[in-house]
């Protein structure tokens, strides 16, 4: 009785899949192995190696994995920072951290629009200060900066979560053994903490290469991910063939990136109870 | 005696306003096996920790084969510690958690393989040097992590309560491994635990501590049969503490009873405590004894029975015989005087401490 119970828990889920994921993966698929008439072909599949589809991919993955290695350069020094014993205020510093994360996140990437823009904040200060304004919006600059500020808790929360949870007796243990700092952070913290890094990247590096909305807010446009060629496939073009073949294969990038990336997740998964 | 090593030079240390030790004395020789002993809180693990340079005293020195030693960092120390959670490093199979050490001090390949091999082999994990250790168990974690420490050679080893997380099957028979780890590696051992069996099974010296004073320091059989003040022998196994006066030398009264003993120097008509180990207070059926009472309970401990008397000069004694008493037989007591041992009333503050902590009486403390 109560397993049946249990198993009745599980029903709302099981819906809530197959009509938000497995419904829509299944007709993706379809689509990207048909043409407009429904007759079977690859093209819709191949056409990532178009020239304009190329570009858009390597774009894509280049920006996506610029942000996330900042990301990762980020959240080393605040983790060990917030690590060390001397440390007190550790829970305000991560309240501060999650802050950002409580409000939408197209508000936030608007809100980084006023400040770069070509008559924004930067550029007004610049101005009154007498100098040349720069030209910071519509650049892949522009589009990194708003990947970094829109998942860097993302990252930052597993990194810090895997090395808080390393035992201090195993960093004393090294230091006993003859570690100074330097040889504690290479040969302890860091491959320690791989599995928070792992974790980041997942969530980092995945939502960052199939990011349109960034781009088109900062990016102006100008700069094409695929997640952006996918986007217009679907809107303007209305070629929903070629939308879905392009998102099977992005798909299948992001399955084989998290396979790398997900073997070493499994510990810190529980990482954002923090 | 052995050549002096280690000297703690009134040493103090307090945590955010509470002091946790407080004028710390103790010297450690070369191949001596002292052990740190007292109930949590007591100091002993800040005495380590200060010692493997993990806490640096408040004041006071610490010297390190003639050389003060008090502010130098944790990896310029001679000497190793093993952890009570093992602390191996995960991410390293058990061959390179070993090699740890020795790879730092630029050790050739062969030397760390055979030094591997060889410490592998000291505590009996030999071919274990691929395994990971988290595959191992908790007495073979634990041993790792000593291959891990005395691969370096140190003319120390420290050990914080190291066998604290394994059973107790497990724990008698490391005790055994640790002593003929000791004799074979000729190196001083200096070991944290609040378990006063461990204590006086393996040390060479007992350090006695509570609330960061040293209560008393000496071997296993003084610190057992000649506890200086009533918190020691309180601690260490169980005992019937008693109030008592000291009539004259050699006479000493509980409750009005007079009872002969060998002690001498406590002046007259003076109040002091009285220790009588429960295994030292015999009973006799037919009543004959010093005095007599009546047994109120009795428990099975397996080598001996433990017996709570009630006897008619108002003190409740402890006794360990194994003889079968039951409950309401009438017995006579009676305590042969070397196994009666007084103690001063606490007078200064390090034997005042105990008033602070006492324990109920006949009971052994838990920390």
């Amino acid at each position: 009785m109560n397993r049946n119970r249990t198993r009745l828990l599980g029903v709302p889920y099981i819906i809530w899949v197959i009509g938000f994921t497995v419904i829509p993966i299944f007709f993706i698929i379809t689509k990207a192995v048909t043409d407009g008439e429904g007759a079977f072909t690859l093209s819709n599949l191949t056409a990532i190696f178009d020239q304009l589809h190329r570009k858009a991919l390597v774009m894509s993955v280049s920006l996506a994995l610029v942000s996330t290695i900042i990301c990762i350069i980020l959240s080393y020094p605040v983790a060990l920072i917030l690590r060390s014993s001397r440390f007190k205020r550790k829970s305000i510093i991560l309240f501060i951290l999650i802050l950002p994360m409580w409000m939408n996140f197209i508000l936030r990437i608007l809100a980084m629009q006023m400040i770069i823009s070509n008559n924004g904040i930067i550029n007004h200060i610049l101005e009154t200060m007498g100098l040349a304004p720069l030209k910071l919006i519509n650049t892949p600059g522009a589009i990194i900066l708003g990947m970094v500020y829109d998942y860097l808790p993302y990252m930052m929360l597993p990194v810090l979560n895997s090395i808080l949870s390393i035992p201090e007796d195993v960093i004393e243990a090294a230091k006993d053994l003859g570690s100074d700092s330097l040889h504690v952070l290479t040969r302890i913290i860091l491959p320690l903490s791989l599995s928070g890094v792992g974790s980041g990247i997942t969530m980092v590096f995945i939502p960052s290469m199939t990011e349109f909305v960034i781009a088109n807010i900062l990016g102006g446009g100008k700069i094409q991910l695929l997640g952006n060629i996918i986007e217009q496939e679907f809107t303007v073009s209305m070629n929903w063939n070629l939308g879905s073949g392009l998102s099977v294969t992005l798909m299948a990038f992001v399955l084989i990136t998290s396979f790398i990336f997900g073997r070493h997740q499994e510990d810190t998964a529980a990482g954002f109870a923090i | 005696m052995a050549k002096e090593l280690i000297r703690f030079e009134n040493i103090t240390k307090s945590f955010d306003g509470s002091s946790v030790l407080k004028d710390l004395n103790l010297s450690i020789h070369e191949n001596e096996f002292v052990t740190l002993l007292g109930p949590s809180g007591c100091g002993k693990t800040t005495t380590l920790r200060i010692l493997g340079g993990f806490e640096s005293p408040d004041s006071g020195r610490v010297i390190f084969d003639g050389e003060d030693i008090t502010h130098l960092p944790p990896n310029k120390r001679q000497l190793n510690t093993v952890f009570q959670k093992y602390a191996l490093f995960t991410h390293m199979s058990v061959a390179e958690n070993i090699a740890f050490g020795l790879k730092i001090k630029g050790h050739d390949k062969d030397t760390i393989r055979d030094r591997i091999a060889y410490s592998l082999k000291l505590v009996g994990l030999e071919g274990y040097e691929d395994r990971a250790p988290s595959s191992l168990s908790g007495g073979q974690q634990q041993r790792i992590a000593i291959a891990r420490a005395i691969v370096n050679e140190p003319k120390v080893l420290l050990l914080d309560e190291p066998l604290g997380a394994l059973d107790l099957k497990l724990r008698q028979g490391m005790q055994y491994e640790l002593i003929r780890l000791k004799e074979e590696l000729g190196i001083t051992f200096v070991y944290v635990t609040h378990d006063q069996e461990e204590a006086l099974t393996m040390s060479d010296t007992v350090v006695v501590m509570n609330q960061g004073i040293i209560q008393q320091i000496g071997t296993p059989e003084d610190i057992y049969n000649e506890p200086q003040n009533a918190f020691v022998a309180d601690f260490i196994g169980e005992s019937n503490l008693l109030d008592g006066i000291m009539v004259r030398d050699c006479l000493v009264s509980l409750n009005g009873l007079e009872m002969p003993c060998v002690d001498t120097g406590f002046g007259e008509n003076n109040p002091v405590d009285v220790v009588i180990r429960p295994e030292d207070v015999e009973l006799d059926a037919s009543g004959a004894g010093q005095t007599t009472g009546t047994v109120t309970s009795i428990v099975f401990k397996g080598v001996h029975w433990e017996i709570r008397v009630d006897s008619v000069i108002g003190i409740t004694f402890l006794v360990q015989t194994t003889e079968h008493f039951p409950v309401g037989s009438k017995v006579g007591i009676s305590v042969d005087p070397y196994n009666i041992q007084i103690m001063n009333k606490p007078s200064r503050e390090d034997e005042q401490v105990f008033d602070q902590d006492e324990a109920p009486q006949g009971e052994t403390y838990e920390s």
